[in-house]
């Protein structure tokens, strides 16, 4: 059996917090090395574009608990490094390279590197008033902006940060103008259905929604970005803009390391495991998610932690030879916007049901299914509905007793 | 064990009932009620894991 006395997590957010957790809680007693390219200790995501966005939080306040007292978790922290490179031993272990020219050596690697915001084409990027937003500093440099009091916020790209960085800056009394490529709003996530009805929330509260925007260049005043220009010709004059048009995950320091596959993620088996003794987790992890019989990458606050938690089990279990269940999550996930609540459980399906309510009144479940089989429900201001979803999919409930349950 | 919510955090995400339905509900008010403040033993790793995946880490636990 391999020997597994130096566990490496590379990416100290959500997922790797939770594996380098796992490990330690499972009884892993030796050199635990947690590497992170931010500067800051672990901290939650999901307020950056909600509650920490609209107004005074101290950034304290959104250290993850795992990390409340860095010192009791039993790692070694190597925080402000870039995994740049890694080198494989046969048959197992290796080292990680770092940005400082440093190296760190594992028998064991969990891969937790996360994702990083798309770059647009074209988008004059480092101008000030462009803005992404993933991380603390990014959600500092923008609430600054919207402290600020532009004339105009645009967000390009109508996804989950879109709409909230939007519901945020509107709540803020900011006007706001959200530009989507696509005919309907988050177009990869829900169905048309569903996302217009996302457009109608935001249009209801006075943003400028635009479908089918075609963003061809930005005009810029005093090396700052001033307006964003369409395809039709028109500007839109804005003082922030907002690029939020999707992520990629963070695999460039595992280019062309032999033994890994690299595609639209680090590509896993369905028990996580990327190549002997290296595990994939988070955002960055593709795997054959065997309860829907297909590959995932899921940027999820959810599976992040499940998956993270799953991945320093599954280490653990590589170097004693034991076998593990599966990954087979069913995906949840939450976001706010104004007064909403916004779940989904499962995955959209190719049919949909009402269980109660309709997309009109913003209050609903919809069922999505496939051949009478649950797969997913979208449920606004229903979360207890949202939570029975997530164990009708997980059970393969048949559409019938969805309806009666979450009607 | 017992189990304490802070109600300024809760958001009703209602993940803690879909883990421990015997301790957590959420109502159709959708506010989150806590069934029982002092769970039995075994129930403790579920509560566990509900104060662990809470994505408001909303709920804390003050160990006997």
């Amino acid at each position: 059996m391999p020997a597994l006395n130096r566990a490496v997590v590379v990416g100290a957010s959500l997922a790797g917090l939770h594996a380098a957790q796992a490990l330690r809680r499972q009884g892993f007693d030796g050199e635990l090395t947690l590497v992170g390219d931010e500067p800051h200790y672990p901290y939650d995501r999901p307020p950056l574009s909600k509650d920490f966005l609209a107004g005074p939080v101290d950034a304290d306040k959104l250290r993850l608990r795992p990390a409340a007292d860095p010192d009791a978790l039993g790692v070694r922290w190597l925080l402000g490094r870039r995994a740049v490179g890694l080198s494989l031993s046969e048959p197992s272990g290796g080292e990680v390279l770092l940005d400082d020219g440093g190296a760190v050596g594992f028998d064991g690697l969990v891969v937790a590197t996360g994702a990083r915001p798309r770059a647009l084409p074209g988008a004059p990027d480092g101008a000030a008033g462009l803005h992404v937003l993933r991380s603390l500093d990014d959600a500092l440099r923008l609430r600054e902006a919207l402290d600020a009091g532009p004339s105009r916020v645009v967000v390009i790209g109508f996804g989950f940060i879109g709409a909230e960085v939007a519901a945020t800056a509107r709540a803020r009394g900011l006007e706001v103008t959200v530009l989507e490529a696509a005919q309907a709003p988050l177009a990869r996530v829900l169905d048309a259905q569903a996302g217009m009805a996302v457009a109608d929330l935001h249009r209801g509260h006075g943003v400028d929604v635009r479908l089918g925007a075609d963003v061809t260049g930005f005009t810029m005043h005093g090396g700052a970005v001033s307006g964003v220009e369409l395809g039709d010709g028109t500007t839109i004059d804005a003082e922030v803009v907002v690029v939020g048009i999707g992520v990629t995950p963070n695999t460039g320091w595992l280019d062309g390391v032999a033994g890994l596959t690299l595609d639209d993620g680090l590509v896993a088996d369905d028990t996580c495991l990327a190549a002997p003794g290296i595990v994939a987790a988070g955002d960055v992890a593709r795997w054959p998610n065997p309860r829907f019989g297909r590959f995932m990458r899921v940027e999820q606050w959810d599976n992040a932690v499940e998956m993270g938690g799953y991945a320093g089990r599954r280490l653990l279990a590589w170097s004693r030879g034991e076998s593990v269940e599966p990954f087979a999550p069913v995906p949840w996930f939450w976001s706010d916007q104004y007064d909403r609540k916004i779940q989904l459980a499962g995955v959209p399906g190719p049919e949909v049901a009402m269980a109660q309510g309709t997309l009109a009144e913003q209050r609903f479940v919809r069922v999505y299914h496939r051949d009478g089989v649950v797969v997913g429900a979208l449920c606004w201001n229903r979360p207890r509905q949202a939570i029975q979803a997530r164990d009708l999919v997980g059970r393969e409930a048949p559409l019938g007793e969805a309806l009666q349950v979450l009607g | 064990m017992r189990v304490v919510v802070d109600f300024d955090l809760c958001e009703s995400n209602a993940v803690c009932m879909g883990i421990a339905p015997e301790v957590f509900e959420v109502r159709d008010d959708d506010l989150l009620y806590v069934l029982n403040e002092t769970p039995g033993p075994e129930l403790h790793e579920r509560v566990r894991q509900a104060v662990e995946r809470c994505p408001k880490q909303a709920i804390r636990l003050e160990e006997d």
